[in-house]
């Protein structure tokens, strides 16, 4: 779900009768909860789509740094800041995790990062929208953290060896990060009148674009019946977005706060909270390049890229040089 | 976009660990960088007390179609295992 829509490259799901012998022996061992590693055989529209998907969520963790780190320097106490900047390392090493975990399936990152600045890789919608004030520090952590928890637990038993370990480490990891944004929501909302209207507003803004995370009801996408066959998508998107509003309300409860749904309701009968429409056509346009801080990001990334790499050239010039200089001394 | 820092494979041990497990990889230019780079990315959270990096290249790594052939045989020698030889009781320090 930080990798929305995934395109598997795939028209239908093949039958195992429309097989061939490698791909029906690779779909048993699927089912059989056999992992596949890297160097294994697997068909090429599954190492392409997890290429896709791993890269995607990658790209967002880096990304995803950007409207978090937006508020280090303005972090209202010294204890609060330090605590970001823990979770904006947290998700650097994420995405370290996730790259390692596309290279094994031969992709490069420099092939990766290009690919994100030219505009072919995604990243997850949720990161193209800005951080206003310092309650969207918290929101972001109780929400978006929270949705991606969601998500990444499941994926722990994804098919894909190095994908579904990279995930251990992350939900390990991510725990905090969803807890400290509760946190500093909690503190604001316990606060003054000031600061209570300023952890509602930011749940007002952030709210729906936190359910779009999920990505559109997939119920007739063959990319998402494909990917499930081959278990690398572990649940449905409406089946992840469900729970999360049920596990989200009475934490929004809790502090008072008021979800901006008129049409939030428990349904007893479902067992579940009925909840109003989501406006895709504004994730659509997020996705197409027009949320409100794309452009910003991209060029965010690509200035960072372009004016780090007299470093990476300096740092692989003196490795050279030493080694050349310590085959001399040897010789 | 050439010239790619090498990949390295990291191994941590921990500080009750008796061996170093293998955490993840990270790419660095040389082998200062690697333990640098391994102690931020991979010991925030006191995961251990002692760093190896290996390049990845120098990893030799049996063939995945093999695990037949090499792990099989072991399967049918249980008498490696203590527990095949049953004691008497009266027996101690056995």
């Amino acid at each position: 779900m930080y990798a929305q829509m995934v395109d598997t490259g795939v028209k239908a799901v093949k039958g195992l009768a429309e097989m061939s012998p490698e791909e029906q022996a690779f779909q048993a061992r699927i089912e059989a909860d056999v992992k596949i590693e890297p160097k294994e055989w697997m068909p090429e529209a599954y190492r392409k789509t997890l290429i896709r998907q791993i890269s995607q969520h990658a790209h967002s963790e880096i990304v995803g740094m950007l409207p978090e780190g937006n508020w280090i320097t303005r972090a209202p106490t010294l204890k609060r800041k330090a605590i970001l900047m823990a979770k904006v390392q947290d998700e650097g090493g994420h995405g370290l995790y996730l790259y390692s975990a596309a290279e094994t399936l031969g992709v490069s990152r420099d092939q990766m990062v290009e690919d994100l600045h030219a505009g072919r890789a995604k990243y997850s919608s949720i990161f193209n929208y800005p951080t206003l004030t310092w309650a969207d520090i918290g929101t972001i952590g109780w929400l978006v953290d929270g949705a991606a928890i969601m998500n990444q637990i499941p994926l722990c038993r994804c098919s894909y060896g190095p994908y579904a370990r990279a995930m251990v480490r992350i939900c390990k990891e991510e725990s905090f990060h969803q807890r400290q944004g509760y946190d500093i929501v909690m503190t604001l909302a316990r606060g003054n009148d000031e600061q209570r209207a300023m952890a509602q507003d930011s749940l007002n803004r952030w709210w729906w674009p936190s359910l779009m995370m999920f990505g559109p009801p997939d119920a007739e996408s063959v990319h998402s019946a494909q990917s499930a066959a081959w278990k690398i998508k572990i649940l449905s998107n409406d089946d992840l977005r469900q729970r999360f509003v049920d596990q989200t309300v009475p934490q929004a409860d809790y502090l008072e706060l008021t979800i901006p749904d008129p049409d939030l309701k428990w349904n007893a009968e479902r067992g579940h909270y009925d909840f109003g429409a989501i406006d895709w056509n504004e994730f659509h346009n997020v996705i197409k390049g027009d949320g409100p801080c794309n452009r910003d990001r991209m060029r965010a990334r690509v200035s960072a890229w372009e004016n780090g790499a007299w470093v990476r050239e300096a740092a692989i010039a003196h490795a050279q040089k030493r080694a050349t200089r310590d085959a001399a001394i040897a010789a | 976009m050439k010239n790619e820092w090498p990949l390295w494979e990291i191994f941590i041990r921990s500080q009750h660990g008796l061996a170093h497990r293998h955490v993840g990889s990270l790419h660095a230019p040389d082998e200062e960088m690697a333990i640098k780079n391994a102690r931020d990315v991979y010991t925030r959270r006191n995961e251990g007390v002692s760093i190896w990096a290996v390049r990845s290249a120098d990893v030799v790594a049996s063939a995945p179609g093999d695990k037949e052939p090499l792990f099989e045989p072991a399967n049918s020698k249980i008498y490696r295992h203590p527990t095949f030889f049953p004691m008497p009781d009266e027996v101690k320090h056995l």
